[in-house]
């Protein structure tokens, strides 16, 4: 028993994803700088490959954003300056995380919607389920 | 048998309705920002005539069809014949020659003909990423005052063209 929970936990392990980033050498000013990279190239979708992230593709235009990054960084803009810049030519979509807004309320809100959806009707369902039992087993309990 | 019975059944009707209505649909038509926008700010050396610009300014005063191409784009290959005719039409096309080169972009021009008052020479792709480009070929409508009209991803082809881009441009020449 011990060995099968050790080998779920490393399955389960080896099954989370690791970032995947295309090798390309850089020079960053500092470290933050380096992890602010990293972490904006990770949240800009590559909208030729549009599963992966610019971080990941291979495309030109991944490639093209990622020395736009790089360069907003070094320039000294902000994470939202940046991610503004990008979303202003290609759109929200660019960005992995959806703004939250009248538009996207419904993205946002359908999950936890879905999921009250479910646990109310099983609750219903359970209780109407417990309650016909009830009825078939008269006095005995 | 009980409305309720049927209560999964039409549930899963309801999903797969929705579903297959997103199948339909082209992820790769991301929608453009710019439209309804003034067309971003560029100055780009000229094809053909690298002393002298192709800018923003050059676009205002009519309405015209901001075409992006390159020589290694094989939809681009596929509408020329389109923006060649639109061009003796009458109808001003401007070009972005995009992520190219020089002299590969001019002999395709030379081979092909050449539809464009203008083309602008964007090796970098920079001015491509203003415009928000990520698949050739895109054609911008743009009108008088320099606002983007809309944009259109994909080769263009006689359906859209006549359906769609035509139209539009008539619209915008009636306004002026």
């Amino acid at each position: 028993m011990r060995r099968a929970s050790c080998v779920a936990v490393l399955l389960l392990a080896a099954a989370l994803p690791a970032p995947a980033t295309v090798f390309e050498p850089r020079e960053f000013g500092d470290a933050h700088r380096h992890e602010r990279y990293l972490d904006l190239i990770e949240e800009l979708r590559c909208l030729v490959c549009q599963n992966q992230s610019i971080a990941e593709s291979d495309a030109d235009l991944a490639a093209d954003l990622r020395e736009r990054v790089f360069e907003m960084i070094e320039q000294g803009e902000s994470d939202e300056d940046i991610l503004a810049y990008m979303t202003a030519r290609y759109g929200a979509f660019v960005r992995y995380q959806p703004p939250f807004n009248a538009h996207t309320a419904l993205l946002w809100g359908a999950p936890a919607f879905f999921a009250l959806f479910a646990f109310t009707v099983l609750f219903f369902a359970i209780r109407r389920r417990r309650a016909a039992a009830g009825e078939r087993a008269p006095a005995g309990e | 048998m009980r409305v309720r019975h049927f209560t999964p059944l039409l549930l899963f009707a309801g999903l797969a309705a929705l579903l297959a209505a997103g199948l339909g649909l082209d992820p790769r038509l991301v929608s453009s920002p710019l439209v309804g926008r003034p067309a971003p700010e560029f100055s780009l050396p000229r094809l053909g005539n690298p002393a002298e610009r192709l800018e923003r300014s050059d676009l205002l005063g009519r309405a015209s069809l901001f075409n992006v191409w390159a020589t290694w784009c094989a939809g681009c290959r596929e509408e020329h014949p389109l923006l060649v005719d639109l061009s003796r039409r009458g109808i001003a096309v401007y070009g972005l020659n995009y992520k190219d080169q020089y002299r590969p972009a001019l002999d395709w021009l030379q081979r092909f003909g050449d539809p464009y008052v203008a083309s602008g020479y964007d090796p970098e792709g920079r001015t491509g990423l203003d415009f928000g480009v990520y698949g050739l070929p895109e054609t911008f409508v743009i009108d008088a005052r320099g606002k983007v009209v809309d944009k259109h991803i994909g080769p263009l082809d006689p359906d859209i063209v006549e359906s769609r881009i035509l139209p539009l441009l008539r619209r915008l020449e009636a306004r002026e």
